[in-house]
């Protein structure tokens, strides 16, 4: 159980770094005057950011985890949160076993 | 007093779905933390202050000894880039919240319970009651799973062989089909997997988040200009798909200043 004080101060740094990025939101929501076309981008604005999470390890890990993730993907279609984990967690285990 | 409790209790039922697929992300965070020579206390302090599992990940795969502050910092910085947009977007939906609850409420504002609050807003007022009934057991998962995973890390083995790794993905996956608006959120998905995956591949984390996110919000840009286009009205412009959501300010063709 250490405390080593760079890594303190890192892990300081990064909760400085995030916090700001949280509350920056607050002053910037009551100026933003938005037309129906920013609009549609600022609502894409979830998935885009999701889907750029995940990209690498869907796309460019190889071809176990492209192939789970379109299974995935389409379990989204039908399934609860929970079940498309699960789809894709079993997916992935039975992909890279035959892939 | 009851209507409180209703809303803790609808905020704890939306978000156990997503903590109990952070559990094996918490461990296996922990465990490859641990990897890097982070003890379970530093790990734990991290989960606390930091709770940012996307910026966290990124910040153990560049974690050495001593710790690279500057590169840590920045890459956190550029990962969480989204938040100040997605607290842009939550803002005006927090109206019943005290200020220290907009404060603190935001401090632990994550994709999860950030998506799923947007999600509520669309049909109901959000309460302070459903925001925290939320927060607080995410968090506290997050916090214990990730100690755990450093405390027993080794001990787990190789977390690929359950697939654990994976989690992750597909979690994300069913986040995005919740957000599925069509044509638009098509382009979107298509546009930032492309761009995040070459720029992973080309340039390296942790630019891929970025690229993948300005692709993404440009794609719905054009692809919602096009919907206008086609639809030809002569006074109104409704471009994209009419949103109950967005109906607060109705600013037809805004004159920009």
């Amino acid at each position: 159980m250490t405390l080593d004080p760079q890594n303190l101060l890192a892990i300081l740094g990064m909760a400085i770094a995030t916090y700001a990025t949280r509350v920056a939101g607050l002053a910037l929501a009551g100026r933003l005057q938005l037309s129906a076309r920013a609009q549609a981008a600022f609502d894409a604005i979830p998935p885009a950011v999701l889907v750029a999470v995940i990209a690498p390890s869907a796309l460019a890990t190889g071809w176990a985890e492209t192939a789970a993730a379109a299974l995935a993907a389409l379990a989204a279609t039908r399934l609860p949160l929970l079940g498309v984990v699960a789809v894709g967690v079993a997916a992935v285990v039975g992909f890279r076993l035959f892939l | 007093m009851s209507t409180i409790w209703d809303d803790v209790r609808r905020g704890f039922g939306d978000i156990w779905p997503p903590m109990l697929a952070a559990v094996p992300i918490g461990l296996l965070f922990g465990a490859l933390a641990a990897g890097k020579g982070l003890s379970p206390l530093e790990v734990m302090v991290m989960g606390i202050f930091v709770f940012a599992g996307g910026a966290q990940f990124a910040a153990v795969e560049l974690w050495a000894t001593p710790a690279p502050i500057g590169a840590l910092v920045f890459s956190t910085l550029l990962i969480n880039a989204r938040h100040v947009l997605m607290g842009a977007s939550i803002t005006p939906k927090l109206r019943g919240f005290s200020r220290w609850q907009k404060f603190l409420g935001l401090y632990y504002m994550a994709d999860e319970n950030w998506a799923l609050a947007e999600k509520r807003a669309r049909t109901h007022r959000l309460t302070p009651a459903y925001w925290f009934g939320m927060l607080t057991p995410f968090v506290m998962c997050w916090v214990t799973t990730s100690t755990l995973g450093a405390v027993v890390g080794a001990a787990l083995g190789d977390p690929r062989r359950f697939g654990a790794d994976f989690a992750f993905t597909a979690l994300f996956i069913a986040l995005v089909a919740a957000f599925w608006k069509g044509r638009v959120t098509f382009w979107t998905i298509a546009a930032s997997g492309a761009a995040s995956a070459l720029t992973y591949r080309l340039i390296g984390p942790p630019w891929h988040v970025l690229a993948g996110a300005l692709f993404g919000l440009l794609a719905a840009w054009v692809a919602a200009g096009d919907g206008a286009g086609l639809q030809r009205k002569p006074e109104k412009p409704q471009a994209a798909p009419p949103e109950p959501a967005n109906v607060a300010r109705k600013t037809p063709e805004p004159a920009r200043p």
